[in-house]
């Protein structure tokens, strides 16, 4: 009945553009083992899981490309300089991190409220993706050798982990809540509408 | 919270300002790529002299200059205290000075660039893929709703939080994570049936 | 006068979970609205909200037929759209730009050709809502009762024909759902409201009455609404 509207689509594109926005400059969530981890990567792998992956695609792209003008990247500091820095290569796999979960749990969409299945597309788009390309820039820019860049990027599995774990456990649950959200388009004018 | 969502622009009549967005942007990518290209002593030097002076230009305040490297202080020091222990001195300046040379260039971008312009700039071009289908109005669309959203997810967080706090679940990420997504999804429904009754997606 | 036509309309909508069985939610329904003023009245989960819907082609009817002004819904959405405006009972669903005078120039960008010429136009709209005061704040920043106002401003811009009203006053503390329930009802356009506030409903030309996804009763609002109180019991 209610019809899937290419603005519904602009519309969500923009919410979790903004949602992952929200996440890099909340403050960060105190952890167990005692370093912050901002949910900034949360958002991202989120932003796939729930809405796929051309919408996800678009999404965090559209957070990036907004980000060069606001503060709206994890640390706070002004937008286009992270591009400048040694932490470009994560913000540049954040794109392809949510299209890749999201084409993972699309391709099963009758799978989309099972936790196993969410975390597992979760965990394998942010080591395919995030922990590759990251410290791949990281050795570039800071001249650091490729075994000093990916051990630093280590650091960050732990966090990785348990995000991705929180990731799956609100994505299932949005999408037992909006069982048409990842339902089939019924027209092709969709795919044409934004490209962020 | 510590940044403000609202940006970093200070209106003004610099030459930087009246820059169009593009030429910036692609100058500071070739000035990004030099000074890893040619990484080295007077490389980085002639960096960080071209960026306080552009800095200086633009008319960037200092609290400005010293608030967009605050995040990233903590990083810097760290590398350049890894690199100066690893390959001495000379090293870490060449390293660490040209990021630095790159963040305050970057600061003179987002001085000198309203959201406005950027929206406009994007939209001019994205124009030619119009005919694949791409609908630039669409697009600037989405920029808007996403900065009218900031404000608004930020309310729905901490109302979730609260919420959260007041059944005692504040240490648990999904008691608040997954009502405020819930809200969000929710939202961004309404917001398209608005816009497709007013004729949005018509166009 | 426009005139709102449905031919037939059955909506069924899919339950949550599965494709298989389907929940009627609007059941076979034939009308033909040309009154002034319309309310659609009834209880929570009646089904005034997709009736209301219906007409601008936010629900699609599974079977049958919605014209305005004999135009198709389906079919010619996009000059249906143009001719009936809709106002939401959230406001701030409705305001997509940041801020105000932004969201009122949105609506006119059929209208006005130019970024100054559009605002300068969105600026004389607002102010003859008694709003100009408002036009450069944030929409974030604005109260309840000025936002409902400011979505209204940013429909009733285009001057359309015909304004469905979905729960516009549902929100509003008792000073705002007046002053909005009286502007709704002093419009010189065609009004499709469905509303819970029976004294608004009274002031209309027509009522129908809805339950359980059919029109129970349909007519004088004094008589629909007596028979509504009759039989809430
Ligand atoms: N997408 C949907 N899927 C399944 N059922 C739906 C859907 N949308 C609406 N319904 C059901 O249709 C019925 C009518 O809903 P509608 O929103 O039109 O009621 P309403 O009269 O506007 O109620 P209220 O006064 O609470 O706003 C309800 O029982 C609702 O649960
Ligand atoms: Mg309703």
């Amino acid at each position: 009945m209610t019809r899937r509207t290419p603005t519904t689509d602009v519309a969500l594109i923009a919410g979790f553009a903004a949602l992952i926005a929200v996440c890099a400059i909340l403050p960060d969530i105190k952890t167990g083992i005692g370093v912050p981890y901002s949910l900034q990567t949360f958002g991202v792998l989120l932003t796939g899981a729930v809405l796929g992956p051309v919408r996800g695609f678009l999404s965090v792209s559209l957070y990036l490309v907004a980000g060069l003008v606001l503060p709206i990247y994890s640390g706070g500091a002004s937008g286009i300089s992270h591009y400048s820095g040694v932490t470009a290569g994560y913000l540049v796999a954040f794109p392809i991190a949510a299209a890749l979960c999201g084409f993972l749990v699309y391709r099963n969409r009758h799978n989309a409220t099972q936790f196993a299945f969410v975390f597992t597309c979760g965990l394998l788009s942010s080591f395919l993706v995030v922990h590759t390309l990251g410290p791949l820039n990281l050795a570039w820019r800071a001249d650091l050798s490729l075994k000093e860049a990916f051990s630093f990027d280590a650091a960050y599995f732990p966090g990785d982990i348990a995000k991705n774990v929180v990731m799956a456990l609100v994505a299932t649950a949005v999408h037992r809540a909006f069982p048409d959200l990842a339902a089939r388009k019924r027209s092709a004018e969709v795919e044409a509408t934004s490209a962020a | 919270m510590t940044a403000s969502p609202l940006g970093d622009y200070q209106p003004g009549t610099s030459v930087f300002h009246r820059l169009p967005v593009g030429a910036k942007l692609l100058g500071l990518l070739v000035l990004s790529v030099v000074a890893v290209a040619f990484r080295g002593v007077a490389t980085t030097g002639g960096l960080l002299v071209l960026a306080v002076a552009c800095c200086m230009v633009a008319g960037v305040r200092l609290g400005r200059a010293a608030r967009a490297l605050r995040g990233v202080v903590v990083a810097m020091t760290l590398l350049a205290a890894y690199q100066t222990w690893q390959r001495g001195a000379e090293h870490a300046f060449v390293v660490v000075g040209a990021l630095v040379a790159l963040l305050l260039l970057a600061t003179v971008f987002t001085t000198t660039t309203s959201v406005d312009r950027m929206v406009d700039a994007i939209t001019r071009w994205l124009e030619p893929l119009r005919r694949f289908g791409v609908k630039p109005e669409l697009v600037a669309l989405a920029f808007s709703l996403m900065i009218r959203g900031i404000p608004l997810t930020l309310a729905i967080a901490g109302e979730t939080r609260d919420a959260a706090r007041a059944r005692g679940l504040e240490r648990n990420p999904r008691a608040y994570l997954t009502p405020l997504v819930i809200r969000v999804v929710a939202h961004a429904r309404a917001t398209g049936d608005a816009l497709h009754a007013r004729g949005l997606g018509d166009e | 006068m426009s005139r709102i036509e449905l031919d037939r309309v059955v909506v069924r909508a899919a339950t949550p979970g599965g494709p298989a069985p389907e929940v009627t939610v609007l059941q076979e329904t034939t009308l033909d609205l040309a009154e002034q003023r319309i309310a659609l009245i009834g209880p929570n989960g009646s089904g005034k909200s997709t009736l209301a819907r219906l007409v601008n082609g936010l629900v699609e009817p599974t079977t049958g037929r919605v014209t305005v002004d004999g135009l198709d819904v389906a079919r010619k959405g996009r000059e249906v759209r143009r001719r009936v405006g809709f106002v939401f009972t959230d406001p701030s669903a409705q305001l997509v730009m940041p801020t105000v005078v932004e969201d009122v120039a949105l609506s006119l960008r059929h209208q006005v050709r130019g970024r100054e010429e559009r605002a300068a136009a969105a600026r004389s709209v607002l102010a003859s809502y008694g709003l100009e005061e408002l036009a450069d704040r944030s929409v974030h920043t604005l109260s309840g009762g000025q936002r409902q106002l400011l979505a209204l401003a940013g429909v009733l811009a285009t001057d359309p024909a015909v304004l469905v009203a979905d729960e516009p006053t549902t929100l509003l503390d008792l000073r705002n759902a007046r002053m909005i329930g009286d502007l709704l009802l002093g419009l010189p356009q065609q009004l499709v409201l469905a509303t819970h506030d029976l004294e608004l409903a009274l002031r209309c030309e027509r009522a129908l009455l809805i339950d359980d996804g059919a029109v129970v009763a349909d007519g004088s609002p004094t008589e629909v609404v007596d028979h509504y109180r009759a039989s809430a019991g």
